[in-house]
């Protein structure tokens, strides 16, 4: 049999999708089911004077309506799980309807319940609200200023945490021989994953068991939390996700909407279902980004970075979402060194509050961020000395040989050969061809650039001893359940929670390859709470990093048991027991031996088992990380720029990542596609803009710019292979790379074409107009 | 509310059905709804995502934009109906080139490419990007989309040439 690790082995999932039945939480129909709908408020900052329900009570068909008066006393507030330390957070107190002040436009002030979705989207157009507008505050540099209106008058300043880490670099920067500053804006990004967010809340009054299918990255995390909120106790909570149509970090928050339901399914003892529109998922799902970055480098006229220094603005929106503060802070603030050597380094970050959606994390969630200004500033510094951005990255990247590195803010960086990722991607754009093109077409007039992103991150979360260090309210191991059946077919269970990332078919591979048994014998169950015992969930790259490694403890722990039962069926000594490609065998012996799917039906049987050994064959492991994983590589974006009218066109993209160990080439390739055009979505098309009184302006696929098929060039990708060494599969983590890498690499290509006109930074996305108007500011062509 | 059904008799992947609905009801939610082909899926409220798109009488259309009544007497092709025998040569491309990652803009793309093509079945890779502009897609970046629309016809062209050879 092909041991199919490292092999592009087809998806299992697909059999399912490709026809049409998968089980999103949408598709999900029960007997007696009812439809819920949301009134959500119009007004980003108001007092609700008054909810009158008569006329929706009043249409044939309506079921209930319930105000935030009506939850108030009877559901708990939704909590904010990642308490960053020595932040001096405030908490946000969070209803699941507002009952007295809305917060933001799209914050739940009630819901219908009807029989069927029509009648209960006409009903909640006849609840009839009473608000008192307020002033708000949407851009968070600005909402710290006196006088600004409070979005919780228990916070003042709006501001809601204050994070810093590292020492007083003053004495740093006034030696330095040269310092450069910029401001950064990283705007606000709506993940937009393509699957609406939805509900389905049933309620078991003879075991008063509650369940809920919910379009979540992480539903033991959901139980955990849904149970305080509701006060179900954990035991007779079930959360359920299938399939879930993308999550991008979205998807990892305790949401109100869910929370209404599994109320409503309770009081009126029928089946609610709740499916948002894309509407109100631009307005009500989590949002992501929103920085404002003052960054200052200090360096060498020789090209050497001595210092960086960062003051951050995070918009977290109007209440911290569920890992929200730990984005801006941990996730972001621990890596602005970048893949660089950089001695020091200081972050403050202002955690505010404003009157917008909320904001959490999405794909990369803070790393993005961090990556974004050090790639930046690397140019902006070059460009300052006069000296190639390429040989600046080359003069400062970490050495390969002085791993484990440990960077100025005391994370561990894993392994790594970041010259190598850079040196392959240098010779496939042949830059000095590059170069020289560049400079004939400028003699026409003709304006194309290059950029670099050498980028480092930290995902595979992570160690549990670190997420308590950091204030993160949970742990963040995972566990894997092998149980193989008495025909030596196997199922698996894991904690994590895949949506889309493959790993029903990844974590296959790793079970065959070290049972040796057909990749079509395993089944993998993931997203239930009754079938799988804890788990926390997917999310920063860490399924396959943590679950996978989970997995293979299980796999180690079944083969140690197994390898008994052979020893004693073949009565020889266990030392003397070989296991390859399924079969134990007798070493020196090679006529001897069994099938891996013999010793499982031997070990149900349990007629001659060795003493000491239990029957059946099921093991179950819990990998608690020692680490966390630091994927890196490099990537070049080519780009033209019609100066006559600002239209950036990307003309190639090479991505050359080192994401540790590869288990399914196909699989990782598509995860740093999948992550390149979000990126690049980021650079180029993508942007949240509120108006000055909370409007979201681009509320839809008409106004908010999704990336599609004909932006793109074909994608050149390839790889180099640096094993994690504290990871038993060796693996990094790939799921947000893409996204990390891309944003910077594309905006240092258009600002690398336009040097010639002085322009030295235009804020994201680089839309035609915005790069017309920087070309107009600086006097035209 | 009762008074103003309508009847409707739709052929859904190759069966007539007749349902007594509100004439409001939009095709996708009848087809999901009613009938519980939920391999069709919604992605928004603005006809953009191309998540629902199926085929009336051959034509690739965002069921969100289309009353179910408005469908009488036509004949409609969701995912569910491309599988005849075996797997759709789009559905094989898909599940060969990696084309689909969650899944959910899935089924609206494959239907897109069914028809795209019809019209051209033997596409460069331009022509593929520019065909699927009606259709968003998060988790995939496109490419291995367009690898399967070029595998898709590959396979198409050579089943067209076996059946060529069975007639002759």
């Amino acid at each position: 049999m092909l041991d199919v690790l490292g092999q592009p082995v087809k998806r299992h999932e697909d059999d399912r999708l490709v026809r049409g039945r998968g089980q999103y939480t949408d598709d999900i129909r029960l007997p007696g089911m009812v439809y819920a709908h949301m009134v959500r408020s119009p007004h980003a900052h108001a007092k609700i004077k008054d909810v009158d329900k008569s006329a929706a009570l009043a249409l044939p068909g309506v079921l209930a309506v319930f105000a935030g008066a009506d939850l108030k006393d009877q559901v708990g507030m939704i909590p904010t799980a990642w308490i960053p330390p020595n932040a001096d957070m405030k908490m946000t107190p969070h209803p699941a309807l507002a009952y007295d002040t809305v917060r933001y436009v799209g914050d739940g002030v009630a819901v219908v319940i009807a029989e069927d979705p029509y009648t209960a989207s006409d009903a909640a157009d006849l609840v009839r609200v009473t608000y008192a507008p307020l002033d708000a505050v949407v851009h968070p540099r600005e909402a710290t200023g006196s006088g600004q209106p409070l979005v919780h008058p228990e916070i003042a300043d709006n501001v809601a945490f204050h994070w810093s880490v590292g020492d007083n670099l003053d004495d740093v920067f006034a030696a330095a021989e040269v310092v450069v500053r910029q401001e950064f804006r990283q705007q606000r990004l709506i993940p937009n994953a393509m699957e609406p967010r939805a509900a389905v809340a049933q309620y078991n009054p003879a075991t008063e068991e509650l369940t809920l299918w919910a379009t979540t990255q992480n539903p033991h995390i959901h139980r955990l939390l849904m149970s305080g909120i509701l006060g179900i106790p954990e035991h007779r909570l079930r959360v359920v996700a299938i399939d879930v149509g993308g999550g991008f970090g979205s998807k990892i928050a305790c949401y109100p909407d869910e929370v209404v339901v599994a109320y409503a399914a309770r009081a009126l003892g029928r089946p609610v279902k709740w499916t948002e529109t894309r509407q109100e998922n631009f307005l009500a799902t989590s949002h992501g980004r929103d920085h404002v970055h003052e960054v200052e480098i200090a360096g060498t006229r020789t090209g050497h970075i001595e210092a960086i220094r960062v003051k951050a603005f995070s918009n977290l929106g109007a209440y911290l979402s569920t890992a929200a503060p730990g984005v801006p802070t941990i996730l972001f603030g621990l890596v602005v060194n970048g893949a660089y050597k950089i001695p020091k380094a200081s972050v403050d970050v202002y955690g505010v509050v404003t009157h917008t959606t909320p904001v959490d994390a999405y794909r990369g969630a803070g790393r993005p961020e961090a990556t974004y200004l050090i790639e930046r500033m690397v140019d902006l510094y070059a460009r300052e000395i006069a000296m190639d951005p390429v040989h600046v990255r080359e003069l400062n990247l970490i050495p390969h040989d002085s791993f484990p590195y440990t960077n100025p803010l005391g994370l561990q960086y894993d392994s790594g050969h970041y010259q190598g990722t850079l040196s392959r991607a240098l010779q496939m754009v042949d830059y000095p061809a590059f170069r020289r093109d560049q400079e004939a077409l400028r003699k026409q007039g003709k304006y194309i650039g290059i950029g670099f992103s050498t980028y480092v991150e930290m995902c595979g979360l992570g160690p549990s001893e670190v997420a308590g260090a950091v204030g993160f309210q949970g742990g963040l191991w995972e566990s894997a359940t092998v149980r193989v059946h008495p025909t030596g077919k196997v199922t698996v269970f894991t904690g994590a929670s895949p949506h889309g990332q493959g790993e029903e078919t990844t974590f296959a591979q790793i079970v065959s390859h070290e049972l040796g048994i057909p990749v079509e014998d395993i089944e993998v169950v993931h997203g239930d709470t009754a079938r799988i015992a804890m788990g926390w969930g997917t999310y920063g790259s860490r399924t396959t990093v943590v679950g996978g490694a989970a997995l293979h403890m299980a796999t180690q722990k079944i083969i140690e048991k197994a390898t008994k039962i052979a020893a004693h069926k073949l009565e020889v000594s266990e030392l003397d027991v070989t296991f390859e490609a399924g079969q134990f065998g007798v070493a020196g012996v090679p006529d001897q031996g069994v099938t891996f799917q013999s010793v499982a039906l031997d070990a149900y049987l349990a007629w001659n088992l060795p003493e000491g050994i239990e029957p059946a064959l099921e093991a179950t492991a819990f990998y608690n990380p020692k680490n966390f994983t630091y994927p890196f590589g490099a990537h070049v974006a080519v780009v033209s720029v019609d100066a006559s009218t600002g239209d950036v066109e990307l003309l190639r993209y090479i991505a050359v990542d080192d994401v540790g160990n590869i288990i399914n080439p196909m699989i990782v390739e598509g995860q740093i596609h999948g992550g390149l055009v979000q990126g690049i979505g980021q650079a180029l098309y993508e942007g949240a803009e509120f108006d000055d009184r909370g409007q979201l302006v681009t509320g839809s696929f008409l106004d908010y710019a999704m990336p599609k098929a004909r932006f793109f060039p074909r994608f050149e990708t390839d790889h180099t292979v640096t094993p994690s060494p504290h990871n038993p599969l060796g693996v990094k983590g790939v799921g947000e790379t893409g996204a990390i890498a891309s944003t910077p690499a594309v905006v240092n290509a258009v600002m690398d074409a336009l040097a010639p006109l002085g322009i030295r930074d235009i804020a994201m996305p680089l839309t035609p107009q915005r790069v017309w108007d920087a070309i107009q500011r600086e006097g035209g062509i | 509310m009762e008074n103003q059904r309508m009847e409707v008799t739709i052929e859904v992947n190759g069966n007539s059905v007749m349902r007594n609905i509100e004439p409001r009801v939009l095709l996708v939610h009848f087809l999901r709804d009613e009938l519980g082909l939920t391999g069709t899926h919604i992605g928004c409220d603005t006809s953009q995502c191309g998540s629902c798109t199926v085929l009336i009488d051959g034509e690739a259309v965002k069921s969100c934009t289309v009353l179910a009544v408005q469908t009488t007497g036509q004949s409609v092709t969701t995912v569910e109906g491309l599988e005849v025998d075996a797997l759709h040569p789009i559905q094989a491309a898909f599940k060969e080139k990696h084309g689909l990652q969650c899944g959910f803009c899935t089924p609206g793309v494959m239907i897109t490419a069914v028809e795209f093509l019809k019209h051209n079945p033997n596409p460069t890779e331009s022509e593929i990007r520019e065909g699927l502009d009606g259709v968003l897609c998060r988790c995939t970046g496109y490419e291995t989309i367009v690898r399967s629309i070029q595998y898709a016809a590959s396979l198409m062209v050579e089943k067209e040439s076996d059946r060529k050879e069975e007639v002759v």
